[in-house]
């Protein structure tokens, strides 16, 4: 099976792309590989200048946890955990203190645009809007190299996915890096540059369509 | 971080109470049924121990050979070669012995005041006393003067006076009619409890003289009790006594003795070897309900890796690392079977204590070196059974377990 075939592109710092195209044309696959969960059979990644490719199971956990951080479409919050919690998940086991690990969700909290007062709910008595800026917060905590969101809005209606756009789109002002993997033109079209896939490789790359958001 | 692994481990516990509960019923049932079958076979066995020992300690008993002299042998026991010349001679000639006891024993029918009875008949000396460990309640064991005149005097055991005379009466000095022959009662023994088919309680003590005159008829014992000075005297004893006695009875080397001697710590080793196979026999039944436990933690485990694959796979993804998803994963085994050994070696306690409460004639006794098997046992079934499904966890592809509805 081949899954993709012949891809080549280089995402700079700070930049917001959009990787669009229908199902099946390996884009699942190609956020496997961007988020270091997966490695290439051939060819090379290069993360933050790190050769990811070449990296065993622990390497990429540290990779993962230190450059990456993952917003996923069905949010993946721990059930029935406070959102503190959840947020601080990524640190957890290692040798930050607890205090420093409260500090730094608190701020990620508000950074991703949270409600101060939802900080102790349970992950189950929130909103999808609310959930999804918890699982971005939980993203942001390490302050990683690339943000990687997989159909961030896959679950939300369009209100809710208008406001977490935005979010995302004010994480890319404040100098992030996100790459963003959808098959709906509309939310592609925050980013700021756009690459299409089909059957496996870049059917276009535009950096020309941001229609929406007016950065650049 | 070792604090992280322990807290991350309690948290998911508690998420899930009713199915971590009922998971550590399953060793705790395992681990106290453990603790007190083996409580009571110990029991049983120190029970059968203190009972052997009731009879006298460190006691030896001779009792005649076989019958022979003619082509039919009549089985131990059964002649009469022992005299009470041949404890004399025990008593004088062989070292390190507290005291010597020859005793003539039969039924008889024994009346007293329209009461009748049939019980032992015991006719004994006063050293009696010592080799079998036994104690007056009322009145006098008869004196040495009694039994040189073959006086007509008896001491009843509780049980024979409790059939005679009813219970708690003290007849010291009233009559009890023995193969039409009067003798007086002079003392009342102390209970002792039953210990088996020669219960001491249920007797009736005369002179041995009295015995042989008007009793049994003839010169002959039927057994002598030797009571060694201390237990690791009694080898060096009992090959004191088969010399004397073979000397006396004329037993060269080649011939067989015509007499037989029963040694207390040979009937305690077997004894206690019976009942260490009990004990056995006991806890591998209950090591089996152990084992039904921990494959219970290993399908709880298992389950739980399912229904957690989807966390797993966020955990993985958020650059945690295999080892700890391992860690965490065995490390909830090992407290549930820690919580099951701990909670199960209490019930086991308090089981034990019921069931001895119960049933009177159950004793248990939990030994320290259960409790530590148990709790041994717990900790390896833990680690054993909780392995495999934290490597399970731990080797699942975060990709697919994101993915796993």
């Amino acid at each position: 099976m081949i899954a993709l075939n012949q891809i080549s592109f280089q995402v700079g710092r700070g930049e917001f792309v959009a990787i669009i195209g229908p199902s099946g044309s390996g884009k699942s696959t190609l956020m496997h590989i961007l988020g270091a969960l997966d490695t290439p059979n051939s060819g090379e990644y290069i993360l933050d200048g790190k050769a990811v490719s070449s990296m065993n199971d622990d390497e990429l956990s540290e990779l993962r946890r230190e450059k990456i951080g993952f917003v996923f479409q069905s949010f993946n919050l721990l059930p029935r955990t406070t959102v503190m919690r959840n947020v601080m998940l990524p640190l957890l086991y290692s040798n930050i203190s607890v205090r420093e690990r409260e500090e730094r969700a608190y701020k990620a909290l508000l950074y991703a645009g949270m409600d101060e007062g939802k900080f102790n709910n349970l992950s189950n008595q929130l909103s999808g809007g609310q959930m999804q800026r918890v699982a971005i917060a939980r993203a942001l905590i390490n302050n990683p190299a690339l943000i990687l969101a997989d159909e961030p809005t896959g679950n939300l209606d369009t209100k809710t996915s208008r406001v977490v756009m935005e979010t995302f789109c004010n994480l890319h002002q404040k100098g992030h890096t996100i790459i963003l993997i959808t098959h709906e033109k509309e939310i592609a079209e925050y980013a700021g540059r756009v690459i299409a896939m089909r059957d496996g490789s870049i059917e276009r790359d535009d950096t020309a369509s941001f229609k929406k958001t007016g950065v650049d | 971080m070792f604090l992280d692994v322990f807290k991350e481990i309690i948290w998911s516990l508690s998420a899930n109470k009713v199915r971590s509960g009922l998971t550590v019923l399953g060793i705790v049932i395992g681990i106290a049924s453990v603790i007190t079958m083996v409580a009571i076979g110990e029991g049983a066995k120190n029970e059968i121990e203190k009972n052997i020992e009731s009879i006298g300690s460190n006691l030896i008993i001779v009792i005649p050979g076989f019958q022979r002299g003619s082509a039919v042998s009549q089985g131990r026991g059964s002649s009469q070669t022992l005299t009470v010349e041949d404890a004399d001679s025990i008593r004088k000639e062989v070292p390190n012995v507290k005291a010597v006891a020859p005793e003539i024993s039969r039924r008889y029918q024994i009346s007293a005041k329209g009461n009748n009875t049939n019980t032992q008949v015991i006719g004994t000396v006063g050293e009696y006393l010592i080799a079998r460990n036994l104690s007056l309640n009322r009145g006098n064991f008869f004196s040495e003067q009694q039994i040189k005149g073959s006086a007509r005097v008896a001491v009843l055991g509780s049980v024979a006076r409790d059939d005679l005379f009813g219970v708690n009466t003290y007849p010291v000095g009233q009559y009890i009619k023995i193969k039409n022959t009067e003798f007086q009662i002079i003392g009342i023994m102390q209970a002792k409890g039953g210990s088996g088919f020669s219960n001491p309680d249920d007797a009736v003590y005369v002179p041995i003289t009295s015995a042989q005159h008007y009793l049994s008829g003839d010169a002959y014992v039927n057994t002598i009790s030797v009571a060694a000075s201390s237990r690791s005297s009694m080898s060096l004893v009992q090959a004191s006594i088969e010399r004397v006695l073979s000397v006396r009875h004329g037993i060269s080397a080649s011939s067989q003795p015509d007499f037989t001697l029963m040694n207390q710590n040979d009937i305690i080793a077997t004894a206690t070897s019976i009942t260490g196979t009990f004990t056995m026999l006991l806890s591998s039944i209950a090591g089996i309900s152990l084992l039904v436990g921990g494959i219970g933690i290993m399908n709880m485990m298992l389950t739980t890796v399912t229904e957690r694959t989807r966390e797993i796979g966020l955990r993985k993804a958020v650059g945690i690392r295999k080892i700890y998803i391992h860690l965490q994963f065995l490390g909830e085994a090992v407290v549930l079977t820690f919580l099951g050994g701990l909670l199960g070696i209490l019930l086991g306690w308090a089981m034990s204590a019921i069931i001895t409460h119960i049933v009177s004639s159950l004793s248990a006794e939990i030994s320290f070196s259960a409790v530590i098997l148990a709790f041994g046992v717990s900790a390896s079934v833990g680690i054993i059974f909780g392995f495999y499904p934290a490597r399970k966890a731990a080797k699942l592809s975060p990709i697919e377990a994101l993915r796993y509805e």
